[in-house]
């Protein structure tokens, strides 16, 4: 939980003398992993940063999207780990909190959360359960307080996760170009802690989330106060509408440590500030405690002595404590004062950069025979089969969790969680689309291929809205890097990310590592999320009902690929098997099809195929419209495959198209045009999801009773 | 005509109400800070909804000592058409302006769903413009909506139609499917769904027009023409 013995060596040697406790703290806050990304940095330059709609500013923890109008989008994504697994309520809403800071800090208003949650088994771990349970209403109290609508996210199970939870979020925020905080600082300027009191919690939280979880080290773990930052929120927008802010910064992993060091180090200046000044919660706090906490609802803000004033006046307005804790030197160094006693004296670039680590690599012994399939037993009734899957925890309705988020808060939410993306509509005009996606399961098999299915069903989900992909966001999610077989995961994954995005001209606008997510038991499966970004320029594909005789298109091949799936991992209880690829050259022709049809007006509905595959699709369609479908089997595209690789391979770059019968010419000149792969696959009608292999009846099910079953299973998982 | 948003801290949905009172149904509206007073000659004050104060306590428990509340019990007497929608509904019943109590909802989970509402009372500034039992699509968004009242408040409320909407089916375990009810004179409204989330049909999956005639009606009772 702090340095090791080499980089104290390194620190003694490039300061000259032995370091101070206080300094010892600083710098093992910002030289942790969490912090400083050291494992990770070197590689992710490889991602692609840069495009037509992106803003780079210095400083800024958030992606910053030109959306047109004078108007920009801010995007970021955090998780919360380490402490969602010890105390998953505040874990959880803590993590919720930290990311709208960091999407206030830019000056833009927060719009939107997002929230990715991994557990272990939930039917029969009964601790993931309660983790589970909590870990949800942590980010309902945090986000459903702050009224900013949690408008989608995922859940998914995995024995990886057995006594441990991945907590990812992700936020958006909205303003105009010219409120942008253009950070910058001048000697003498003051530099002001704004917000919650530093208390003895959260002390070194960013130590604790670098390292392997084997104690609940409670200390470490942060508590959460929505209403206090709701309040900043406010404050801190009334101030830039004021221009009353030079710089700003979140208080995040480190505490002050950090952010004094990380907002120095942009701004290239020094800082000089005294602990004393610091408001606290407790009158005996030491300093090293003081640059240690990591106490939620702080922060940092750069102004000077003439805006300082209304800056209060603003503060006092709203009851919140603001407090001038130092000011803005030029020597470019980090200078921690109690009234006159030194207690850290540190050149920021050392603080700021801790030596970047180029970690050995080597593909894991697992991979050389995962790709072998066993044996299957023999399917006898399909029927039953499907229904086992529609009741899993991973594929329900997860209407339990977001029922619980308030997802209409702040009047933007034009489609609903619940579906594939969510899309809100913005002030010129236009609608976002976003959606995030991970898939542990197919990582663990190829993580390269894994990794790229991520980015292309979040990229199809938003797709499915009509929107055109426009940035990309990047949580990547693994165990301890020093281990040279997890190690190679990481970069496998990155590696095939980077292709990917550049292949589609998606910028990586954001993101996040947190590596060491291990318990006693072992390693998580890799697991990076993926969130995208969609712009639609004139109207969102608002589902309409599908009605009797509707038809059905599917675009895009059903392939053998069928490690990872559900129907493997969860009716067969088999791991391995070859996990399905991208082809993108193909993936990119589905998208433009499907965007053209969109365009068109053609289409009533369209889903993406996506974990479960075509049985799952087809019936989620089936259950949200409340109409039966019949699918004839021999005519899906693609090679010729046996019955329950059609119903359950989950291939990507695959949609389904419900429309009106009378527009079926027109939509299928078009996808002749574009060279696309499809089929006119069923029509929907009556009250049974069937399913025909030739005159052969496969799955026969009826609506209401899948509808009920689907809605229901994993509340009554909670509440059994 | 001048409508007053009262805005404790807390409060989140005071933006949306403004932006529906001035850019659906272009009235003169303007946010009053909880500790400032509100102007004699006000036209109509709605209290919007959020978590004032963290729902610390109690929801609204603690906005209904802010000092606006004061100037709201003396519009609210003096006949001012006054709206609270769910944090709002909430402080107008803890500050003893409305009658009867909000309590958990009996998931004991936050809910965030679409409900039907149906019109018991059409005789209030806000629900005149309806037809009596008519059906209204709206949201709902909270942890503590759950209406109620002893048999003898009830009683008091049917005996004078201060019951002004009702879910169509049990939501929260309401007292007798109670989500809206009026002060005896039946000019102070409060209710828990947001009709301010329902009044545009781009967010409104069913149908927004139930929900415009409860801002219509204001416009009505105050004689200005949309």
């Amino acid at each position: 939980m702090s340095l090791e013995t080499h980089e104290l060596l390194e620190l003694k040697s490039k300061i000259g003398r032995n370091p101070t406790s206080t300094e010892l703290q600083i710098v093992a806050a910002e030289w942790s992993e969490h912090c400083s990304y050291k494992s990770s940095k070197k590689h992710l330059k490889m991602l692609p940063m840069t495009g037509p709609l992106v803003i780079n500013e210095k400083g800024y923890d958030s992606g910053v999207l030109d959306v047109g109008d004078g108007y920009v989008v801010t995007a970021h994504i955090e998780s919360h780990n380490h402490p969602s697994a010890v105390e998953p309520f505040g874990g959880a809403a803590t993590g919720v909190g930290g990311v709208i800071r960091d999407i206030l800090s830019a000056g833009t208003r927060p719009i939107a959360i997002f929230d990715g949650l991994r557990f272990g088994d939930i039917e029969k771990d009964l601790q993931a359960r309660w983790l589970f349970k909590n870990a949800v209403s942590g980010v309902a109290a945090y986000g459903n307080c702050l009224g900013i609508p949690t408008i989608g996210g995922e859940v998914e199970f995995d024995n990886c996760y057995q006594n441990y939870a991945l907590v990812d979020v992700a936020a958006i925020g909205f303003g105009k170009k010219k409120n942008l905080i253009k950070n910058h600082a001048k000697k003498g300027d003051l530099v002001v802690l704004l917000g919650g009191s530093t208390g003895r919690d959260g002390i070194g939280g960013s130590q604790f989330a670098s390292d392997s979880l084997e104690t609940e080290d409670r200390s470490a773990i942060q508590i959460p106060d929505p209403f206090i930052e709701k309040l900043i929120i406010e404050a801190v927008l009334e101030a830039r509408n004021e221009k009353l802010i030079h710089a700003m910064k979140d208080l995040g992993g480190g505490g002050l440590s950090c952010a004094i060091s990380e907002t120095a180090d942009a701004l290239d200046v020094g800082i000089k500030m005294d602990v004393q000044k610091v408001h606290t919660r407790e009158s005996d706090m030491h300093p090293d405690e003081i640059m240690a906490s990591e106490s939620q609802e702080r922060m940092l803000i750069i102004t000077d002595k003439i805006k300082l004033k209304k800056l209060e006046t603003i503060c006092k307005k709203f009851h919140i404590e603001c407090s001038v804790i130092g000011s803005v030197t030029s020597d470019n160094k980090m200078h921690v004062k109690k009234n006159e006693k030194t207690f850290a004296n540190l050149p920021i670039d050392v603080v700021a950069n801790a030596t970047l680590l180029d970690l050995p690599s080597k593909k894991p012994e697992y991979l050389k025979t995962i790709e072998n399939e066993k044996k299957l037993k023999i399917i006898s009734d399909y029927s039953k089969t499907l229904m086992k899957i529609l009741s899993s925890p991973n594929i329900a309705s997860k209407i339990w969790v977001y029922g619980q988020y308030d997802h209409e808060v702040g009047i933007r939410t034009v489609i609903k969680p619940g579906g594939d993306a969510s899309v809100l509509r913005l002030d010129n005009g236009k609608f976002l689309s976003a959606k995030i996606d991970g898939n542990p399961k197919q990582c663990y098999i190829n993580p390269r291929e894994g990794a790229i299915g991520c980015f292309e069903e979040a990229c199809r989900n938003v797709v499915c809205t009509g929107a055109k992909p426009i940035g990309m966001l990047d949580h990547l999610q693994f165990g301890n890097p020093k281990d040279p077989e997890i190690f190679w995961t990481f970069l496998e994954s990155l590696k095939g990310l980077t292709d990917f995005a550049k292949d589609f001209e998606i910028p990586c606008i954001g993101g996040k590592v947190s590596l060491y997510n291990e318990t006693p038991a072992g390693p998580i499966k890799p697991t990076p999320v993926i969130g995208v970004l969609g712009l639609i320029e004139k109207k969102p594909l608002v589902p309409q009902k599908i009605s009797e005789s509707d038809c059905l298109v599917m675009i895009g091949n059903t392939k053998n690929e069928m490690g990872g799936s559900e129907y493997f991992e969860y009716v067969h209880k088999f791991v391995g098997g070859k996990c399905p690829t991208v082809n993108f050259s193909e993936s990119k022709k589905n998208m433009k099809s499907v965007l053209e049809v969109i365009d068109n007006g053609l289409l009533k509905s369209v889903h993406d195929c996506s974990k479960g595959g075509l049985a799952v699709a087809v019936s989620e369609l089936c259950m949200k419209n409340v109409i039966g479908c019949k699918i004839s089997l021999e005519i899906i595209p693609g090679e010729k495959l046996d019955i329950d690789r059609l119903l359950f391979s989950e291939s990507h770059s695959r949609y389904l198209l419900a429309f009106d019968k009378k527009n079926l010419k027109n939509l299928e000149s078009l996808l002749k045009k574009n060279k696309v792969s499809f089929k006119l696959i069923g029509k929907f009608g009556g009250n049974k999801i069937q399913f025909v292999n030739g005159t052969k009846s496969i799955i026969d099910l009826r609506v209401d009773k899948t509808q009920k079953t689907w809605l229901n299973s994993l509340k009554d998982l909670v509440h059994s | 005509m001048k409508v007053g948003v009262v805005v404790f801290p807390g409060s989140n949905c005071d933006r949306d109400m403004y932006h529906v009172l001035t850019d659906v149904f272009n009235l003169d509206a303007q946010y009053f800070w909880h500790e400032k007073s509100l102007p004699k000659n006000i036209d109509a004050v709605i209290l919007p909804g959020g978590f004032s104060y963290g729902d610390r306590l109690r929801a609204g428990v603690i906005a209904a000592h802010s000092p606006i509340i004061q100037d709201v019990k003396k519009l609210a007497e003096k006949g001012v058409p006054i709206l609270g929608v769910c944090n709002g509904f909430q402080i107008l019943v803890e500050s003893g302006i409305l009658p009867g109590v909000l309590l958990k909802n009996k998931s004991l989970n936050f809910m965030c769903e679409w409900t039907n509402l149906i019109v018991e009372n059409n005789k209030t500034p806000f629900t005149n413009k309806f037809k009596l039992r008519q059906k209204i699509p709206i949201p709902i968004a909270n942890g503590e909506g759950r209406y109620y009242a002893d048999s003898d408040i009830l009683k008091q409320l049917k005996k004078k139609n201060q019951i002004v909407f009702r879910y169509s089916q049990v939501v929260n375990g309401s007292s007798d499917r109670i989500a809206g009810v009026c002060n005896e004179e039946g000019n102070v409204v409060g209710m828990m769904p947001h009709p301010e989330r329902a009044v545009e049909s781009e967010i409104n999956p069913v149908d927004n027009k139930p929900s415009s005639l409860i801002f219509e009606s204001l416009l009505l009772k105050m004689g200005v023409s949309n």
